[in-house]
């Protein structure tokens, strides 16, 4: 009986996500024109004018941000309820180091990945018997790979894009993983990590209904957009102003091909910053705008999304600095050069 | 006497299942003692890698996902 009060009461559950659907494919087919009608007929802004140009960008590229970012993270997080870390890990244990390596930059796609697992995550693929290397390819790939970037890559510059960057981040994964498994790093991992290893794994298995992942998904989505909202607005609105009022030329002589720092200097200048992949996508896409080469600006997102610094203080907390500082190198290194032959591809 | 232990490193994550679980065990009126564990390996002990996990009676309820202080409060009173 306990039971049955203790249940709150829900509408159906078709019910709800039909009419959710629904409205944001609405949403989704009036906002351009609802934006340009507010600019240009409401505001009587002028079609030339800088201030036009730029208010126009940003009122149609807010809506449209937040709706494919609503849309698309609902859905994901829903497919990524079916692969949890637990699930895949005996996927990954006892491969060899390159099927392994393969395996383990694929999977870092679908998994959900939040850097405040990181370290039981990286215990228990040791625990399993994963190899290093592999582990790393996974802790590579799946903080920058995902599938929301991709969708939202998609959704904005086309499918070129988009698997170009999945290409890139896959290949950074993959060798990456290699170069630390070649390498034989095993010493630099902290020793009570190694204590644990070949403990026979504890396998667990829970059930979730379709409510409850939807309901998942949904918390999950709100919780994101709300964190990016304001980083969202600052960079829609610099990325406004970057369309109406900065010259290309500017640019381009920065950030160009001619500048052959340019690569180095993104992911440099990414470090500090540490965002969803889905926050960096307005700014790359004012940049990219404006002239910034391709490989430039996949640079700059792969190090913003994978360069972080908060991930490594998490880390050092299982492998010791040789080790760090080798996957950092191995990571920055990668970036920059899919940075230059993306450039050189493109030019 | 229940035990409910809530599996992170202290996130804010984790922070709000304990805060779900201390609700439910109002909620469902039994008696129930909340631990927090942080040490990974005891986490990763019990079979979880992604966190927050939860775990009642020694039995891991759920993993990755913070489930509502009515959700917890049905899981004690079932068994």
């Amino acid at each position: 009986m306990t039971t049955l009060a203790l249940r709150r009461p829900t509408a159906p559950l078709p019910a709800v996500a039909g009419t959710a659907a629904a409205l944001w494919l609405v949403a989704w087919l009036v906002e351009a024109p609802a934006a340009d009608w507010l600019t240009f007929t409401v505001l009587g802004l002028g079609r030339d004018s800088h201030l036009g140009e730029a208010t126009a960008f940003f009122l149609e590229d807010l809506p449209k941000v937040l709706l494919l970012l609503t849309g698309i993270v609902t859905v994901v997080t829903l497919i990524r309820g079916f692969f949890p870390p637990e699930r895949i890990r005996p996927m990954l244990a006892g491969r060899g180091l390159v099927p392994g390596s393969f395996a383990a930059a694929g999977l870092g796609v679908v998994t959900p990945f939040c850097s405040c697992s990181a370290v039981p995550l990286f215990i228990g693929f040791v625990e399993a018997g994963v190899p290093l290397g592999v582990t790393f390819a996974f802790l590579i790939s799946s903080p920058m790979v995902n599938e929301v970037a991709l969708v939202m890559l998609w959704g904005l510059f086309g499918p070129g894009i988009a698997l170009a960057y999945m290409a890139a981040g896959l290949t950074v994964a993959i060798v990456g993983g290699l170069v630390i498994g070649r390498l034989r790093l095993e010493r630099y991992v902290e020793d009570y990590v190694w204590e644990l290893a070949g403990r026979p794994s504890t396998a667990i298995a829970v059930h979730l209904t379709w409510s409850d992942r939807l309901g998942d998904a949904w918390s999950y989505t709100r919780t994101l957009v709300r964190k990016l909202l304001p980083y969202l607005l600052i960079g829609i609105g610099l990325g406004a102003l970057i369309h109406g009022y900065a010259p290309t030329d500017l640019i381009a002589s920065i950030g160009g091909r001619s500048n052959p720092l340019a690569v180095p200097l993104v992911v440099l200048l990414a470090v500090p910053m540490y965002s969803n992949a889905a926050g960096t996508i307005p700014i790359v896409q004012a940049l990219l705008g404006k002239g910034l080469p391709l490989g430039t600006t996949l640079a700059f997102m792969m190090a913003v999304t994978a360069i972080s610094l908060p991930e490594f203080v998490i880390l050092r907390r299982v492998i010791k600095l040789p080790l760090l500082a080798v996957f950092i190198g191995v990571v920055s290194t990668g970036i920059v050069a899919i940075g230059f032959l993306f450039n050189a591809i493109t030019g | 006497m229940r035990t409910i232990e809530v599996l992170g490193s202290g996130c804010p994550n984790c922070r709000r299942l304990e805060a779900n679980a201390r609700e439910a065990v109002v909620m469902a009126g039994v008696e129930a003692e909340v631990r927090h564990v942080t040490d990974p390996r005891e986490i990763v002990g019990r079979g979880v890698m992604s966190t927050p996990g939860l775990v009642i009676d020694g039995k891991v309820v759920s993993t990755g996902r913070i489930p509502s202080a009515g959700d917890i409060a049905v899981w004690l009173s079932q068994s």
